[in-house]
């Protein structure tokens, strides 16, 4: 065992998050000096690429940031092209989008929970592994995907970058014969998600409790997926127009990606605060669908979560929802008369905001009097969590500091996943480093 | 254009990247390069390197041609590889990614689930760019064509499987 009390841990390559980036840890003298998340942030150069372009590109442009979440940036993007717009998305066409939101979370959540998290908890290297002696769990996470996707090749046209999506709402809607089929997949799905809950219950979780401020949306009624009014757990409340007076995005030396503040201190005194699903479960468990609560009761999760590792529960009861919901859509769903209303440019400024299964994705566009867009910003989960993935690392790193660096180091990276950063969004390769002095 | 016989299995074509990282975008490039040119009946697909998707896309298929761009230490852009896989069973040896997630999960995750095509042919081209940004470096966008021609001939030629 070695137990120096200075030394560096850096890691190279972390596996099984989305994208690349690298992880800094620095030990001196028995205390943690330094942690770092290293990451690169393709939104900023979309952001650029953006500019000059027409306002009817930016869903199409921006769904090529992550393959993972396209939806998120299609829909954020068009909720802030559309407040420039004036243009108001409403009834059949806000449900079609919703339903086509809830593709992209059981999609991207079943990816998450079966083959990047689960094979921590089991003590597997990777879902590979994993695979060998439990086929029948990894058959299905995989038909969970595959029900997501089949909503988003159906809506969106084809599961990844979906291209049917439009400022105003689609290029077309399908008719409720369409949709029957897709829902006896749903149906067939559900009892899966439910196992799934019932099944990552079971883990073994380590005691910790991440303090920071809470982030989501909210939406009456029912829980936020693709619109909202954002909401702190510390009581603030503002709109996506509000995000930048409220939210303020810092270049720091290490890093591409800028981080994220709340204003106003939060609760951790200096601005750090934590979105995704642990806050939007938090801020939001009393919306949750009838199934999908119980399930969350069942699990143990109790109105709130703070523990990260616990937000594999956490993401797999947003399955459920996400199952219900577009079930419950498809049962109501009448034909728009047309597939988008209409949007016609003017000189302004818009905002857009949604649940990313990652948590918050924030758009904002200028354009001009004829739609050409002047400046865009786009501020994506990971970046945003950056800081309070760094804090959690800090104190989880103290608190293990008699472990091996490979012990520490293969931790490190498990406490990462926690948050399943989408690297695609904010950077690729992920490294680890600790440095012990 | 004479499809291949009809006792052949299914067959598809997979384009793996990204087109906004330069260099990465040379296997959507392929793809877009063999729309309309291949025989009749072979699937083309776009992939950014996702395992469950890419094995979704050629799950049943009785031949997949994958077309990626790979880093190479020391790298000669442009330069091509082809490596040929038979279908192995459970329990193969699973080939090294340097990525978490990429295709060589994808084949250990296939070969552990035996979602394996029957033949699996991937083509990587070297990269020199896996930058943000569109377009290709002149090493790479000069070997579409011959890439494209390489993958035609795997769809006609003796590693098809019947």
């Amino acid at each position: 065992m070695t137990h120096k009390r200075d030394r560096t841990l850096f890691t190279s390559g972390l596996a099984r998050v989305e994208g690349e980036g690298a992880m800094y840890v620095r030990v001196s003298g028995g205390h943690v000096d330094e942690v770092r998340l290293d990451i690169y942030e393709p939104p900023r150069f979309f952001e650029a690429f953006l500019r000059g372009r027409s306002y009817i590109e930016p869903p199409d442009i921006t769904a090529r940031v992550c393959g993972i979440c396209p939806v998120a940036y299609q829909t954020s993007a068009c909720q802030a092209i559309e407040d420039v717009c004036g243009a108001r998305v409403e009834g059949e066409i806000a449900d079609l989008r919703r339903l086509l939101y809830c593709g992209e979370w059981i999609g991207s959540h079943a990816l998450h929970i079966y083959m990047l998290h689960a094979p921590d908890f089991l003590g597997y290297p990777g879902a590979v592994e994993m695979a060998a002696d439990h086929r029948d769990v990894v058959e299905r996470g995989l038909a969970l995907r595959r029900a997501g996707n089949a909503i988003m090749e159906l809506l969106g046209g084809r599961a990844i970058h979906p291209v049917n999506v439009r400022v105003g709402g689609f290029y077309r809607a399908p008719s409720a014969a369409e949709l029957a089929p897709l829902a006896r997949q749903l149906r067939d799905a559900l009892p899966l998600a439910l196992e799934t809950v019932r099944w990552v219950a079971g883990f073994d979780f380590p005691d910790f409790t991440c303090p920071h401020e809470l982030l989501a949306l909210t939406d009456p009624g029912r829980y936020p997926i693709e619109r909202g009014t954002l909401v702190t757990s510390g009581g603030l409340a503002f709109t996506a127009a509000g995000f930048e007076q409220h939210i303020i995005e810092e270049q720091v030396p290490h890093s591409t990606a800028l981080h994220a503040r709340l204003t106003g201190a939060g609760r951790s005194g200096d601005g750090r605060y934590l979105t995704g699903p642990l806050a939007r479960y938090t801020l939001n468990s009393g919306s949750l669908p009838p199934q999908a609560a119980r399930a969350a009761a069942e699990a143990g999760l109790g109105p709130g979560c703070r523990n990260p590792f616990r937000s594999i529960i956490v993401r797999a009861v947003e399955v459920v929802c996400a199952l219900e919901e577009a079930l419950r859509l498809i049962e109501e769903y009448r034909p728009p008369a047309a597939p988008a209303v209409a949007a016609a440019p003017r000189a302004g400024t818009g905002y857009g905001v949604s649940e990313a299964p990652r948590g918050v994705l924030y758009h904002r566009y200028d354009l001009d009097d004829d739609g050409v867009i002047s400046s865009a910003r786009i501020v994506p989960p990971t970046s945003q969590n950056q800081r309070a993935i760094e804090d959690d690392l800090r104190r989880f790193v103290a608190a293990r500091l008699d472990f091996d660096d490979t012990r520490l180091t293969s931790e490190c990276e498990q406490a990462i996943r926690n948050y399943d950063p989408c690297i695609s969004c904010s950077t690729h390769f992920l490294d680890l480093r600790v440095d012990r002095r | 254009m004479t499809g291949p016989p009809a006792s052949y299995g299914r067959a598809v074509v997979i384009g793996v990247g990204n087109e906004f990282r330069h260099d990465d975008g040379a296997g959507p490039a392929v793809v877009t390069r063999l729309s309309g040119r291949v025989p009749e009946g072979v699937e083309l697909h776009l992939s950014e390197g996702e395992p469950t998707r890419l094995i979704e896309a050629w799950d049943g298929a009785a031949l997949a041609v994958v077309v990626d761009a790979v880093r190479a230490e020391p790298a000669v852009p442009g330069r091509l590889h082809r490596l040929v896989l038979h279908r192995a069973g459970p329990g193969a040896a699973r080939p090294a990614s340097s990525h978490g997630l990429g295709l060589g999960e994808a084949i250990g995750l296939a070969q552990a689930l035996d979602r394996m095509p029957g033949v699996l042919i991937l083509h990587a081209v070297e990269a020199a760019d896996l930058g943000q940004g569109t377009g290709l470096s002149p090493a790479v966008a000069a070997v579409i064509d011959a890439l494209a021609a390489a993958v035609l001939r795997d769809l006609r030629g003796p590693s098809r499987p019947r």
